[in-house]
């Protein structure tokens, strides 16, 4: 569905075969944990069995002496560093902390915290010298969730963290809060006493994971001359070369890290973990050391998304949402840094809401530092704010989607932040869904029930950099910096091609490592289509103003007489005088040399992102066992340059949030130890679990993009919780609050209906 | 170190031995002692199939099977499902279907896949959903992963 009239792409909206498409479905492609170097060894890490402990002592002498074990570092051989924030792209974090992170320091702060690393001839010598290295904890008892962790009487992860303020002032009381935020706007409590009803209810969703099927890996090479070279699977090589910089209090330009193709991150593959040990294994080895995570280190130790307790209050008066109260508490993990902020930002931008007070706690519990997770923070707390919008439809008698379409958000419309909206697709994907197939029929039978929510995504700019050069055949090599997590490659390519007015299949990208092209930020944020894809619009428009300069060169003429159009140089009023790209790319040599377009940016219009998801299920009142029957999306792309890995996106965003809503949770015993720590008992969708899940790209084209582009990876997240947890209720007439809405819940909970 | 066991198997039709540690599973030797890097590892668990390989036209994960246990026996990975240049018809329609995105559950998928389409050559979406649930994607939701499958099996080569 095209809501405006767009231009006549030739390459933009086709669905052309990724350049990297072979070497993957052969089994060729290069993953971090593929590589194999000269005198490679392997290494291990050890890991915190307790949740919370004082570390006494670390006896690492019996382990060095193994045979076949070449090196064991542990926090001691990490640098102090300063409390120096350093922003990953997605989410931030302190030096200290991540150092902290890395490797204990004083305290583990969950179970299968790293405290140890070792490097050994082969990976089973380095388990085996696991088992000998000896420490001596103080074991301390754990908080694991945000109602405990915020009462007076805690135990503290840090002693000395007090709470950041909403006035930005530190509380006087030590505390697990980390950071009290507030936004706050109209007045509430006037739209409360005047509204014609108020619903409010509270909000519980659990710990999950990205699930990504790729492990974590990191291989390193630390020269003697003091140059590190960094292989591994990440969403941002970038990123990892600062962290490194820091943590090992190195010079940037002496880190080169090579991204390796990456299965899979959603925001988890950001931050480092193992890079930096393998990096002081191998300084101590003086040989290239690899380490790789297995399934239970990736649960235990890397960076879900937090769980948390949410509290929301909605009021609405003659059809219209007057007032919202909502109060967010999310679990950070080990370490400050929850996405609570983006989750309270984003829960009511598609919305018109005048009278609003928001609280965003960020809380420290001991599990894992959360990490990005595909629109962080904001399906938590969607799921709050959704379902209370059902509730307050259902009460008022109008239709759900019609609802949301009466309070729908538009252009000029200001979000909590006060900043207002720009041109936003939000009322157009809502009546896409109201027009959908889906909607239109009917749902019959027992134990069945349809449900919708909405869903916001900001998305990201930030910072890209591409270099394109041009060869003597006409064709075009994009080099690029942008980790390839789905297709990347093919949509930066199409979006040169379409600007040089070439074939997709004359331009070949290649992503390199941190020392082959300028600075590129994390794909992340759904920034890559948008903002590389700018970068690559302003190298497309470097390459065509020096061609237009060469072209005048050879004719002897004005640039302002040469044209540049589909591909071709013409003189403007001699149409004897036309050159196809193609030929005057095989006249370099004489007309200045080698050709090279650049193209950098800050993008700072990405365009937010909108999404309405409809979705019917079936719950089996005796097992508990929710079915998916159908499910359809509607999202505004802006443009969609590949609609089919546009539709890949919404697509797989919504089964990972089909997980959340029904299965998903790290279920935690008393004693802090993550009890469902494989695949087998972390139940993630399979292809039995779901039927083919509908798309409607809707495009509203982003007036900050040369093509229109918009983010597409993230918001498709964010709906599901809240439209399965509608469809739910409305199969069975009882609100669920808490996830995941698994077989034992539904049963529980129904039962205890009864 | 253990001592290492002499095997001999036949490995994408090519009749090769190689030697391995009785502790070592199919998956550590396909990848560490023979180079093929194709067959990936997720869980080491047998929950995942992203080391789906053919064992004697059988899918078997290959992190739960042990190096010695190939003795005698043929094994197929992702790197022989292609006949030369040619890709197999499953690999063409992942392609041309969008069915990958970060790439790394596709080898096993395509294997998995095939030893379906190799004996049920006919098999619908539910067939092929049921088939297919030992293997995880994170990325697509399926979608398409079945759809390319349906349509690699509709084309010549495979029904044939």
């Amino acid at each position: 569905m095209t809501t405006t009239e767009k231009p006549d792409y030739k390459v933009i909206g086709t669905r052309p075969i990724r350049p990297d498409g072979v070497e993957k479905v052969t089994g060729k492609a290069l993953y971090g944990a593929d590589i194999h170097l000269p005198d490679l060894v392997q290494g291990a890490v050890l890991r915190s069995p307790h949740a919370h402990a004082r570390i006494l002592s670390i006896d690492t002498s019996a382990a060095e002496a193994m045979s076949g074990v070449l090196a064991v570092v542990t926090h001691k051989d990490l640098p102090v560093v300063a409390d120096k924030v350093l922003d990953m792209g997605e989410g931030a974090s302190t030096a200290s902390d991540m150092s902290k992170n890395v490797l204990a320091a004083d305290k583990a702060l969950y179970r299968g915290h790293a405290v140890a690393g070792v490097a050994a001839t082969n990976v089973h010598d380095a388990l085996t010298a696991l088992e000998a290295i000896k420490v001596e904890y103080e074991v301390l008892p754990p908080v694991l969730n945000v109602q405990d962790a915020m009462r007076e009487d805690a135990p503290l992860l840090d002693e000395s963290r007090h709470t950041k303020t909403p006035t930005g002032e530190e509380s006087d009381n030590t505390s697990n809060v980390a950071a009290h935020n507030r936004f706050e706007g109209g007045d509430v409590e006037a739209a409360y006493a005047e509204a014609d009803i108020v619903v409010e209810r509270e909000f519980d969703t659990k710990m999950v994971h990205q699930g990504y099927i790729e492990p974590h890996n990191g291989t390193a090479n630390w020269n003697s001359d003091g140059t590190l070279t960094v292989w591994t699977s990440t969403q941002g090589a970038f990123a990892v070369r600062g962290a490194l910089a820091e943590l090992l209090q190195l010079p940037v330009s002496r880190i080169r890290v090579i991204p390796m193709e990456i299965g899979g991150g959603f925001g988890g593959k950001i931050g480092v973990y193992l890079e930096p040990v393998a990096a002081l294994l191998s300084r101590k080895c003086g040989r290239p050391v690899q380490l790789t995570m297995d399934r239970t280190d990736v649960f235990q130790a890397t960076g879900p998304t937090s769980g948390g307790h949410m509290k929301g209050k909605l009021a609405v008066k003659d059809g219209k949402i007057t007032a919202a109260e909502v109060s967010l508490a999310f679990e950070a993990g080990a370490f400050p840094g929850s996405p609570v902020m983006a989750g309270a930002m984003c829960m009511l931008s598609p919305y018109e809401v005048e009278n609003f007070k928001v609280d965003a706690y960020d809380v420290v519990v001991n599990k894992p530092k959360v990490a990005a997770y595909r629109a962080p923070g904001a399906p938590n707390a969607s799921f709050c704010v959704e379902q209370l919008i059902d509730e307050l439809a259902r009460e008022t008698g109008v239709d759900p989607l019609q609802f949301r379409l009466d309070n729908s958000a538009h252009e000029g419309t200001r979000m909590i932040t006060g900043v207002a909206h720009p041109r936003i697709g939000q009322e157009e994907t809502v009546q896409a869904a109201q027009a959908s197939d889906h909607y239109n029929s009917p749902i019959e039978g027992p134990n069945r029930g349809r449900g919708v929510a909405g869903g916001f995504w900001f998305n990201a700019g930030m910072q890209s950099s591409v270099v394109a050069s041009v060869n003597p055949d006409g064709t075009v090599n994009l080099i690029e910096g942008s980790t390839d997590i789905g297709g990347t490659r093919a949509s930066l390519a199409m979006q040169l091609a379409e600007t040089l007015g070439i074939e997709y299949d004359s331009v070949r990208p290649t992503v390199v490592d941190t020392d082959s092209v300028g600075h590129n930020d994390v794909t992340g944020g759904s920034r890559t289509a948008y903002a590389s894809g700018q970068a690559v619009y302003e190298a497309g428009l470097d390459i065509q103003q020096q061609m237009v300069a060469r072209a005048a060169q050879l004719w002897e003429c004005e640039a302002e007489d040469v044209e540049y159009a589909d591909g071709a140089l013409r003189h403007t009023s001699d149409s004897e005088k036309a050159m196809t790209f193609a030929e005057l790319a095989g006249k370099q040599m004489e007309t200045g040399g080698p050709l090279q377009g650049r193209g950098s940016v800050v993008a700072r219009s990405p365009g937010a992102a909108f999404g309405v998801h409809v979705v019917d299920v079936e719950v089996d009142p005796d097992t508990g066992k929710v079915d998916i029957l159908r499910y359809t999306i509607a999202q505004d792309v802006g443009t969609a340059v590949h609609p089919a890995y546009v539709e890949g996106q919404m697509q797989g965003g919504v089964v990972q949030g089909i997980g959340w809503a029904l299965n998903e949770e790290y279920y935690y015993g008393e004693d802090g130890r993550m009890e469902n720590a494989s695949f087998l008992d972390y139940r993630m969708p399979t292809s039995l679990d779901l039927p083919m899940i509908d798309t409607i790209i809707v495009e509203v084209p982003n007036p900050g993009h040369p093509f229109g582009v918009r983010g597409v990876g993230e918001v498709p997240i964010v709906p599901p919780l809240a439209a399965i947890a509608n469809a739910v209720h409305d199969a069975t007439g009882h609100r669920f609050t808490e996830l995941p809405i698994s077989p034992r819940r539904v049963v529980e909970e129904l039962h205890n209906l009864q | 170190m253990p001592r290492r066991t002499h095997i001999q198997t036949t490995l994408n039709g090519e009749e090769i031995d190689f030697l391995c540690e009785p502790r070592q599973s199919l998956l550590e030797v396909l990848r560490d002692e023979l180079g093929l890097t194709g067959t990936k590892e997720g869980c080491n668990n047998g929950n995942c199939g992203a080391c789906s390989v053919l064992m004697d036209g059988r899918v078997v994960n290959s992190c739960c099977v042990l190096g010695v246990e190939a003795e005698g026996s043929e094994v197929v990975t992702i790197e022989g499902v292609a006949d030369g240049d040619t890709l197999h018809p499953l690999q063409q329609c992942f392609l041309e279907e969008a069915a990958l995105q970060c790439g790394v559950c596709t080898p096993g998928f395509i294997v998995a896949a095939k030893a379906l389409l190799d004996s049920e050559p006919d098999a619908d979406e539910g067939r092929v959903r049921h088939w297919l649930a030992g293997n995880l994607c994170r990325c697509t939701g399926y979608d398409k992963i079945v759809r390319a499958v349906l349509k690699a099996s509709e084309m010549e080569e495979v029904s044939a």
